[in-house]
């Protein structure tokens, strides 16, 4: 293996803008690897050699001009999770219906990150329309999670954070619906982070549920996924949701925090997320988090958000109802999959015989779902008390923030399953996301930092910081200092075993 | 495959039946950009090239709304004396259908920006109604469809179709009015004055080019009728596809024969989307629906709500413009003229027509003669409207100033105009190419007077000779030989100071 | 309780436009059954006097200026498209009407 992937994406950078590695190398170090294991980890769906490497030589060419590179991070590759479009490049969001689909426009945070001159070294896997937590409902094979090759990555993003923990990249973008990018970093030990709602543009991402998705940072470190944040950020006309407001200091913050005092920080525990449903393992790892938070001076108190229980409830109706209406423009017309043309059918059966082809089960059963949910006569019971939910719990933030900076909560109830352990059981695949849920319900930023491994079974256990909307950077200064005290946790994972 | 309807005796209709109205009309606003992205929002153009990621519905884009598109859908609601909401959001409308890219489409729904108007109509007779306005809020247009194969280029029987999305995405305003009862008789005028108001209205704010023809104004008609003095309302019939103001007359009337012959006869009305047909100016039945619509609307999450300021509205307010019907009685009071003349420019549809070639300088009696007369008949005979006549104000008032001083005469003027109304240019273009002005060259015309003098000396005898009505026949001459180009009355002097009369 | 009948579930497929098999049928009215029944859970809580969120940021009134933006090509427009023809998109025969 390649020194220059073991290294950290604020480490490369330093390597690269000092001239001692050049971008390209560093691209081609991290393609090797994904050679060498993603046959195993699968975190890829789409590879994007040239692409990455000719983002890579210009970068090269910038440093060598004598120019100041086009970003922090300029040079340092990055795994981006395939429901963004990239231009001319494969986007298929793990669906069937989208193979083959090559966009003819970029998603903002795709142009930013070309901007910013990372390199894109391909498109990671994830659950079909990021619809799940676990990468199994990808119509292309599930991600693997290095930690334990026959056990769930997590998911929507899986792919994105698989490829962290393989060193297959240094950076990931993922996103996060109702904890897509955090239940994935819980379960690899990397830090995932879903910024408040509107801080990133959410243009060209394929939308699953508009008013909750959000694309954010992934990385090993902290500081990382600060850097990466600062690339992505920042509002966007052409997304009529994003915050016109300046991005927080989230690399200010995560540097401050990794100085290790936490005087002054008021830290909640919300009374709601534990008892029954969580493993013992994570429970105890939770309670180390939060005693290593107050060694590091920060004052914790509990705090009680009644509604959360409420949010599992709301949120699977609020992402199917507008996934339901999302999912409609996949209809064979215009782009996509198209079967049974064959001119014996009309236009509306082959529609329904495309959409039937060319979505998974889960999709289908959410499109179903939502479609219910939305109808006349169920709508009041439903769709309508799913938003009276989202404000309660949003009211239940707001009194929550006045007593304490951040809350603090395990990532997940459990560490990773094995695969196939609850593909045929929604209701306890949904379990997963019940800590993540109520960030994306109210709009709020939250994170996951990794919190060492679970007793009872070696595996990583993740710890959730949330903070008000706009507060991003209370995240990365409350999870850095924790990371610090709490010492890396990926190193304890040994090299990729060969193929199973 | 349609059997003809049978139909009701129309005085018959009127004595047995009460009938109830609502009408939809849907304008395309003439913004420069689409509702929700900035494609060009202009008619025609090659299929297929102003479209963009969000106006083709394309995986990952997200609507941002127009704000000019805005600041009309509250000037309309203001013109047409609604409440403008204080807060409002889109919904989304979700159905598939071909035509339109993300299978749903974005509107509102139960919060229109404007509600609770009215506008006042004048009919043909003078009698002013009062239309009450239920909402007027945003949408946007689907694409269109071209259907390939079958015999018409009609959906039934296609083999296949062809999208374009070039109209996908222009913003609409969709006005729907109150049911409008107590009409009888006269409802089918109600709906085509109604209408016509609301044209003139869009017109004079310059919010859209209100053309039926080309679909920027579109009215959907709802008609039902009850019995006499009776209080509940009968059902509906939605009929579509009506595309002149016209037809909207036409296609109320047959609505109302139709469902009275079936009424009469103890049969039921059902409920049903119908088209109309201008060959015969009947109404067709659309497919029948296998189950009940259900739009599942919900608030759109990739779009904030709308909330404008009260001093925005106050605003807006002060840039609307005098309405036509005010317009109307002040022009009235201004040109003096009697009910019966104002009638005539009114339903001519010439009053802001005569009035913009008044601003441009022409003689409010000669304008109006121009527009009402000549003009009105040219409408008529190249089966128009008079303000779709391809000649300006301008232009007109141009031709009377030519005729003013002279270097026209009424008939030249006219062929003037008729070279307009071809597409030959504004009217000095027309003259030019045409040859058509005056004579007014003395000495050309004095050539001509010598040949023609010189031609019949005896005339010119009996003119020497004192019998000035002799030169009736050499100014005749003359005329012929200029093809009508002189001025007669000048001809006549010459010939009188060359003869030494 | 049954929340919803297999014959609810053939009509929302049909709404949502998927030819499902009659296997899944019979797997996914069980399914949502299971699910609604654990969804309807936020009935308990949601009293007339709460209003619903719609949006998760409190933004309003965020337009766009009317200026006509560059867009695609008519190839880059078509270049997805399962079948086009003379600029246009290529589709079976449409069978319903517009609305
Ligand atoms: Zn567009």
């Amino acid at each position: 293996m390649s020194d220059l992937t073991r290294l950290t994406a604020a480490e490369l950078a330093d390597k690269i803008h000092t001239g001692e590695v050049s971008a390209a190398e560093t691209t081609q170090a991290h393609l090797d690897r994904i050679a060498a294991v993603d046959g195993d980890v699968h975190a890829f769906l789409h590879v994007d050699a040239e692409g990455a490497l000719e983002a890579a030589r210009a970068v090269d060419a910038d440093i060598a001009a004598g120019t100041a590179p086009a970003s922090p991070l300029a040079g340092v590759p990055l795994a981006l999770k395939d429901v963004l479009t990239t231009k001319g490049v494969p986007t298929t969001c793990g669906s069937k219906t989208l193979e083959g689909w090559l966009p003819p426009y970029d998603a903002t945070v795709t142009r930013r990150l070309r901007e910013a001159g990372v390199p894109i070294l391909g498109k990671t896997n994830m659950d079909e329309f990021a619809m799940g937590s676990s990468t199994e409902n990808s119509a292309y094979g599930p991600t693997r999670n290095p930690w334990d090759l026959g056990r769930i990555p997590g998911g929507s993003g899986g792919g994105s954070s698989a490829s962290l923990a393989a060193y297959e990249a240094p950076l990931a973008i993922g996103t996060d619906t109702g904890g897509s990018i955090r239940q994935p970093a819980a379960v690899t030990a990397t830090v995932g982070v879903k910024p408040t709602y509107g801080g990133v543009s959410r243009y060209g991402l394929v939308a699953f549920s508009s008013s909750l998705d959000q694309a954010g940072p992934c990385g090993r470190t902290v500081l990382d996924a600060a850097l990466l944040h600062e690339v992505i950020a920042g509002h966007d006309p052409m997304d009529a949701t994003s915050v016109d407001a300046p991005v927080p200091a989230v690399v200010d913050a995560a540097r401050q925090g990794a100085r290790g005092d936490l005087s002054g920080v008021k830290v909640g525990v919300v009374r709601e997320f534990s008892g029954e449903g969580y493993q013992g393992g994570v429970l105890r790892s939770f309670e180390t988090a939060v005693a290593q938070l107050k060694e590091l001076g920060a004052e914790v108190v509990e705090v009680s958000c009644p509604n959360f229980t409420y949010a599992l409830p709301a949120y699977y109706l609020i992402a199917p109802s507008e996934c339901s209406s999302n999912l409609a423009r996949f209809d064979a017309m215009r782009y996509g999959l198209r079967v049974a043309d064959d001119g014996s059918h009309s236009a509306e059966e082959v529609m329904s015989l495309t959409r039937e082809e060319g979505f998974g089960a889960e999709v289908k059963r959410r499109v179903m779902l939502g479609t219910y949910a939305l109808s006349s006569g169920y709508y009041d019971a439903y769709y309508g008390s799913a938003q009276k939910v989202r404000t309660l719990i949003t009211r239940d933030f707001a009194a929550a923030f006045e007593q304490v900076d951040v809350l603090v909560s395990p990532t997940t109830p459990v560490t990773p399953f094995k695969l196939g352990e609850k593909v045929d059981d929604p209701l306890a695949m949904y379990l997963n996301d019940i800590c993540s849920i109520p960030a994306n319900l109210a709009g709020n930023a939250a994170m996951s930092v990794p919190s060492g491994l679970s007793e009872e079974d070696g595996l990583p256990v993740g710890l959730q910081i949330m903070a008000p909307a706009l507060a991003d950077d209370r995240l990365y200064r409350v999870g850095a200092a924790y990371e610090a005290a709490r010492g890396p946790v990926l190193d304890k994972l040994g090299e990729l075993e060969a193929s199973k | 495959m349609t059997t003809t309807a049978e139909l009701m005796d129309y005085a018959e209709v009127v004595e047995r039946y009460d009938p109830v109205l609502g009408l939809e009309v849907h304008v395309e606003l003439s913004t420069n950009t689409k509702m929700f992205c900035g494609c060009p929002n202009s008619f025609g153009g090659d299929p297929n090239t102003h479209v963009c990621p969000v106006c083709l519905g394309l995986p990952g884009a997200l609507p941002v709304v127009n704000g000019t598109a805005v600041e009309s859908a509250i000037r309309i609601g203001l013109a047409l004396n609604c409440d403008i909401a204080e807060w409002c959001r889109f919904a989304r409308k979700n159905y598939f259908y071909p035509d339109m890219p993300k299978n749903f489409q974005t509107s509102q729904y139960d919060e229109p920006i404007a509600f609770d108007g009215y506008i006042d109509v004048v009919l043909d007779d003078g009698e002013v109604v009062r239309v009450d306005i239920e909402r007027a809020h945003m949408e946007e247009d689907t694409g269109k469809s071209l259907h390939v194969g079958g015999a018409t280029g009609r959906i039934h029987g296609a083999e296949h179709s062809l999208l374009d999305y070039n109209r996908a995405g222009v913003p609409l305003i969709e006005i729907v009015t109150k049911p409008i009862t107590g009409m009888g008789e006269r409802a089918p005028e109600v709906a085509r004055a109604y209408v016509t108001a609301l044209r003139d209205l869009l017109r004079a704010m310059d919010v859209s080019d209100v053309r039926m023809d080309q679909g920027s104004l579109r009215c959907d008609a709802n008609v039902s009728l009850m019995p006499k003095g009776a209080s509940e309302f009968g059902t509906r019939t939605e009929t579509k596809n009506v595309n002149s103001l016209r037809s909207v007359e036409r296609a109320v009337r047959h609505e109302m024969t139709r469902h009275a012959a079936i009424l009469a006869d103890g049969g039921s009305i059902k409920q049903e989307t119908r088209h109309f047909q201008e060959a015969d100016g009947t109404t067709a039945a659309g497919r029948t629906k296998e189950t009940a619509e259900d739009y599942r609307y919900f608030p759109e999450p990739d779009l904030v709500p709308i909330a404008p300021t009260r001093e925005w509205v106050e605003q807006l307010r002060a840039t609307i413009p005098e309405m036509p019907w005010e317009r109307r009685k002040r022009i009235q009071d201004d040109w003096n003229l009697t009910d019966e003349e104002l009638r005539d420019l009114v339903n001519t549809g010439a009053i802001d027509l005569v009035a913009a070639t008044v601003d441009a300088g022409a003689t409010q009696a000669d304008a109006r003669s121009w527009w009402v007369q000549y003009l009105n008949q040219q409408a008529t005979s190249r089966e128009t409207e008079l303000a779709d006549l391809a000649i300006t104000p301008a232009q007109v008032a141009r031709v009377i100033e030519l005729v003013g001083s002279g270097e026209l005469t009424n008939k030249l003027a006219r062929q003037v105009v008729d070279g307009v109304l071809d597409g030959e240019g504004d009217p000095d273009q027309v003259i030019e190419k045409r040859g058509l002005k005056v004579v007014s060259d003395d000495s050309a015309l004095l050539a001509a007077v010598d040949e023609a003098l010189a031609a019949q000396p005896d005339v010119a005898d009996k003119i020497r000779g004192g019998k000035v009505q002799a030169a009736g026949a050499i100014v005749g001459a003359v005329m012929k030989a200029t093809k009508g180009q002189a001025d007669a009355a000048r001809v006549r002097e010459l010939i009188l100071e060359r003869v030494g009369a | 309780m049954s929340n919803i009948s297999r014959d609810e579930v053939a009509h929302l497929a049909k709404l949502a436009r998927m030819a499902v098999t009659e296997e899944e049928l019979d797997t996914f009215a069980g399914q949502l059954d299971q699910i609604l029944d654990a969804v309807a859970k936020v009935g308990e809580v949601a009293g007339d006097d709460i209003p619903p969120t719609s949006h998760a940021v409190p933004l309003t009134n965020v337009f766009r200026p009317d200026e006509v933006r560059p867009g695609l090509s008519q190839d880059e427009a078509l270049s997805g498209a399962p079948a086009a023809e003379e600029g246009r998109f290529r589709v079976p025969r449409i069978l319903g009407e517009e609305q």
